[in-house]
């Protein structure tokens, strides 16, 4: 057996987790439990690196495969990546250091228990994305309400206990219905490995059902449309670095949920369904986009894109091409990346002028030009002009929906529009116009650990516009494999 | 002759329970010394067990009337063990309220007797002796307190309405035994086969009085009232140890004598579990007293033990007793915070008392987080495991509408432990509670909480010991 060298991505943040807790916490700036939490998550960042430098792009199988006995005769601890859960993984690394340069102006008590909080999200954040088992997923999937529930609910804004509780219960009602779905599927086909039900299949009888219960989960997750509510009300209140982790990570779990788990175990209720998925995704689209032109608050208008661009994902999923699904991953990436670094932004004039209101900002690119630049670029990428990397992803999720439906497609299209429309009226009434209110004449430009987080997140967001091969070339042999599959399933069905 | 080896721990126990009575009166100031020597008792009972009960799959004595099987070992063993904690963990909290007398220990072991009785009985009338026995020491036991008016309320309460519950379960007894002639669980199983329907009189006749002394909804009236009113440190002791005799009581009656009439009572638990999960996560939402709210949450969490033991399965009786077990583990490890929320020589047990406790007392508050988290049945604590098994050998009945019920209601439910998080976590902070807690107290607050955090690394342990246990 190799270096368990998944398990030690999972367990190395909960390991700097509990070195933080017998530590002492100290009032005001406690710089060493934050460079104790930096340098664990870095490692962890490398070893994610080291990973997929040593990932196979040339096979489907999945890799690094670790199966211990956990409950006898009946879980299995199985862990493993391939093309598509392998650039999750690597979001989810690259997203944590960066959380926790973060927290330097936004968490001003109890920073130890914070960044304990993030290390174990990050370890079950982690853990999500390459389980190969379904309780195993759940175990995970489910685990992180505890900490995101704690980093809204101690640290967040004034609404803070309202939001904490939405979003713990939304998800946990979700979440029950997969249980059952899971335990379901234990029992129809004898086991809950992942890889053995691929072979397996499961009888197409039950795969309605259980499919609706896995959507149950995930469509909380996402957010889909109608049950997305709690999302704004989580974003809004949340710290900045919670916000940040909950739209780059936490909401891609359900999109990678959706690919793994609805695609891979139910093909023939996921043709019955593509219907409702194309719906809700439009109504997504279209519906939040104008709910996000309307709003006031900064990080509320950040909230509804993520809506209407996880309404881009689901599509993409779901028409079962190629591109589709391709475009989705890297939406999704580009998602993690680009929100991260929106929120970021907003946390960044938060901290300076404690307002997220629109009204209260405008003219700010005299005063903050660098900020203006970065915050400009990930506007950009936001709406996905062609060079960033939004564009790559937008772009081949419509191209897969033109294959399979023209009319989503054509709707869809205009969500572009839209997205555009909200996203650049923000910035030109933030950045741009008269300066009204004379407090932000007193904002600094970007310190030094701003300027560094922004940058790490401009310079993939650019790459990748460029260039997406790299990733394009991870996941194309997983993809193409589960489209051959799903293929193969209808077929015979 | 009977091989009197297997009823040794309950022999020993009587034996000890009348020396100590013995002591208690010819010795002044002898409460120290009988708290230690219970303990002690307790200990040896509790060796004696494993030693020569443990190895047996199933043996009957004195005329059949008595069994000693796997599930009546472990559950014997998970008696004594509550039993232990409970006592060890009293003393401070007794002497606090003046009421560190020898009478305390002893009931205690009285009561431990008798469900140590009912736990291994075959006989419709051994049955409904250790049941009264156990019923009759946690009379007083609830009365304890007796200069505080709730204390003795809730000792009066819960007498007259058991002793109205042990009225039907014996007319339940004495119809059943008109149908089959005899009182003994093996010969009444092969007895009743008919369908007369005075007979489902009987069954639901027992069936109610099992209910309550388990407080399945719609018996639970007493609970609340009661768990409020009682010591602390009593109302630790009626949430786990005699939950545990019944629910053994309860299965054995299920599937030994009742095993060919599971259409007539698979509806009843089914309805007992359903009302038992919503009503007890409804009604809890709106309690202020955390023994009040802790009563209507066990209410919900025998819910989902009875959900396991409709399943009419070997799987349901083993996720059942697994789900008991786990719970035990997590209602100490509750307690065991409630009894440190003492400040000058008194405690507190309301859930604003707990708010921003997480800013003085932050280890107590992450147990705290814990033990919510872990009862309000979310991964990777051990009160996810418990309603994972439950609902496995649910689903493997189909039993759909059941399990789907049962997991909406743990929504419901972790709302109101959220609520309690909200107030320990988000809520502004009072003054400090006092910190010197005994020895005992810090060590059941531990092992439970580490027990519930690190149970998921080796789940397969605890399912291994009761998969032993085969009814059917």
């Amino acid at each position: 057996m190799n270096f368990p060298i998944l398990s030690s991505l999972i367990l190395l943040p909960t390991v700097g987790a509990l070195f933080l807790f017998f530590t002492k916490d100290k009032e005001g700036n406690n710089s060493t439990a934050k460079y104790v939490a930096l340098f664990t998550t870095i490692v962890n960042f490398l070893i994610s690196i080291y990973l997929w430098i040593s990932f196979d792009q040339s096979t489907s199988n999945f890799q690094f495969v670790e199966d211990r006995t956990w409950i006898e005769g009946f879980i299995n601890y199985k862990v493993g990546v391939d093309g598509i859960s392998i650039l999750f993984i690597i979001l989810t690394t690259f997203i944590t250091p960066l959380c926790i340069i973060s927290v330097n102006n936004s968490v001003k008590n109890r920073l130890r228990d914070f960044l304990i909080a993030i290390l174990i999200m990050e370890s079950f954040m982690i853990g999500v994305f390459c389980a190969l088992d379904l309780v195993v997923f759940y175990l995970f999937f489910e685990a992180g309400l505890i900490p995101m529930f704690l980093i809204i609910g101690i640290w967040g804004g004034p609404k803070r206990v309202y939001s904490a509780f939405k979003f713990f219960l939304y998800t946990l009602l979700g979440s029950v219905l997969m249980l059952v779905a899971i335990i379901s599927i234990y029992w129809i086909a004898g086991t809950t490995d992942v890889i053995q039900l691929y072979e397996l299949g499961i009888d197409s009888k039950y795969q309605n059902l259980l499919w609706l219960a896995f959507f149950s989960s995930f469509a909380v997750k996402t957010p889909m449309w109608p049950v997305h509510t709690w999302l704004p009300d989580a974003h809004v209140e949340a710290p900045t670095a919670g916000s940040v982790l909950l739209a780059a990570i936490l909401l891609k779990m359900a999109g990678y949920g959706f690919i793994r788990f609805s695609l891979g175990l139910f093909p023939v209720a996921s043709e019955v369904f593509t219907p409702l998925i194309y719906t809700l995704s439009v109504i997504a689209i279209i519906f939040t986009s104008f709910i996000a032109l309307m709003q006031e608050d900064m990080k509320k208008l950040i909230a509804y894109s993520s809506v209407a661009h996880m309404g881009f994902v689901t599509l993409g999923i779901f028409t079962l091409q190629q591109q589709g699904i391709e475009g989705s991953i890297i939406q999704m990436i580009s998602h993690g990346l680009v929100s991260a670094a929106l929120f970021l932004c907003v946390g960044v004039v938060y901290d300076r002028m404690h307002s997220r209101m629109i009204h209260s900002y405008g003219g700010i690119v005299s005063i903050i030009p660098k900020y203006s630049i970065l915050f400009m670029l990930f506007t950009l990428a936001a709406l996905g002009l062609p060079g960033t990397s939004g564009f790559i992803g937008e772009f081949l999720i419509l191209m897969g929906a033109f294959k399979d439906n023209f009319l989503v497609a054509v709707i869809a299209s205009l969500g572009v529009i839209l997205g555009a429309a909200y996203m650049l009226w923000l910035y030109k009434r933030v950045v741009f116009g008269k300066l009204v209110n004379e407090d932000l004449k007193k904002m600094f430009d970007l310190n030094r650990s701003e300027y560094l987080i922004l940058s790490c997140l401009a310079v993939p967001t650019l790459f990748f516009g460029f260039y997406p091969d790299p990733l394009i070339n991870t996941i194309e042999v997983s993809v193409t494999d589960l489209i051959n599959m799903h293929n193969i399933n209808i077929a015979s069905k | 002759m009977e091989n009197l080896n297997l009823v040794l721990p309950e022999i020993f126990i009587s034996l000890s329970i009348m020396f100590l009575l013995v002591l208690g009166v010819f010795k002044k100031n002898s409460s120290k010394i009988t708290f230690n020597l219970s303990l002690f008792a307790i200990l040896i009972t509790g060796i004696i067990t494993i030693n020569e009960t443990f190895s047996v799959s199933r043996e009957t004595l004195f005329n059949e009337s008595v069994v000693i099987d796997t599930m009546s070992s472990l559950m014997k063993i998970i008696t004594l063990i509550g039993g232990f904690l409970v006592l060890v963990i009293s003393s401070s909290y007794l002497k606090i309220f003046k009421i560190y007398n020898i009478e305390y220990p002893v009931l205690i072991l009285s009561s431990i007797l008798g469900m140590m009785v009912m736990i291994s009985s075959n006989d419709l009338i051994v049955f409904y002796m250790g049941l009264e026995l156990q019923s009759l020491a946690l009379y007083v036991l609830a009365t304890y307190n007796r200069d505080q008016l709730k204390s003795s309320e809730a000792g009066l309460k819960y007498f007259v309405l058991s002793a109205l519950s042990s009225g039907l379960l014996l007319y339940g007894c004495s119809l059943v035994y008109g149908f089959s002639g005899s009182t003994n669980f093996d010969i009444i199983s092969n007895q009743l086969n008919s369908n007369e329907y005075v007979l489902t009189f009987g069954i639901v006749f027992i069936l109610v009085g099992l209910a309550f002394k388990i407080s399945a909804v719609p018996f639970h009236m007493w609970a609340p009232d009661v768990y409020e009113g009682s010591p602390t440190t009593v109302t630790l002791f009626f949430t786990m140890v005699p939950k545990i005799a019944a629910l053994t009581v309860f299965i054995r009656f299920l599937y030994v004598p009742f095993l060919n009439l599971i259409d007539q009572w698979q509806m009843i638990i089914i309805f007992l579990s359903i009302a038992s999960m919503v009503f007890g996560a409804v009604a809890a939402i709106g309690q202020t007293n955390i023994k009040r709210l802790i009563a209507y949450s066990s209410i919900g969490h025998i819910g989902y033990t009875l959900a396991g033991l409709a399943t009419a399965s070997n799987e349901g009786i083993q996720s059942s007793i697994i789900y008991i077990s786990i719970y035990v583990v997590m209602n100490l490890a509750l307690f065991s915070c409630l009894l440190m929320l003492r400040r000058k020589d008194q405690y507190y047990e309301d859930i604003e008392d707990l708010s921003g406790l997480s800013k003085n007392h932050p280890l107590l508050s992450l147990c705290l987080l814990l033990i919510l988290f872990s009862l309000a049945g979310i991964p990777p604590l051990a009160g996810f495991f418990a309603k994972f098994y439950v609902f496995k050998a649910v689903l493997e009945q189909s039993m759909f509408f059941l399990a789907i019920v049962g997991l909406l209601s743990t929504v419901v439910a972790a709302f109101y432990y959220l609520r309690i998080i909200k107030i320990i976590y988000f809520d502004k902070e009072k003054d400090k509670y006092d910190t010197d807690h005994s020895l005992w107290l810090k060590f059941s607050l531990t092992v439970s909480t580490i027990l519930i955090l690190l149970y998921f690394i080796f789940p397969s342990q605890l399912i291994e010991v009761v998969s032993r246990i085969n009814i059917i």
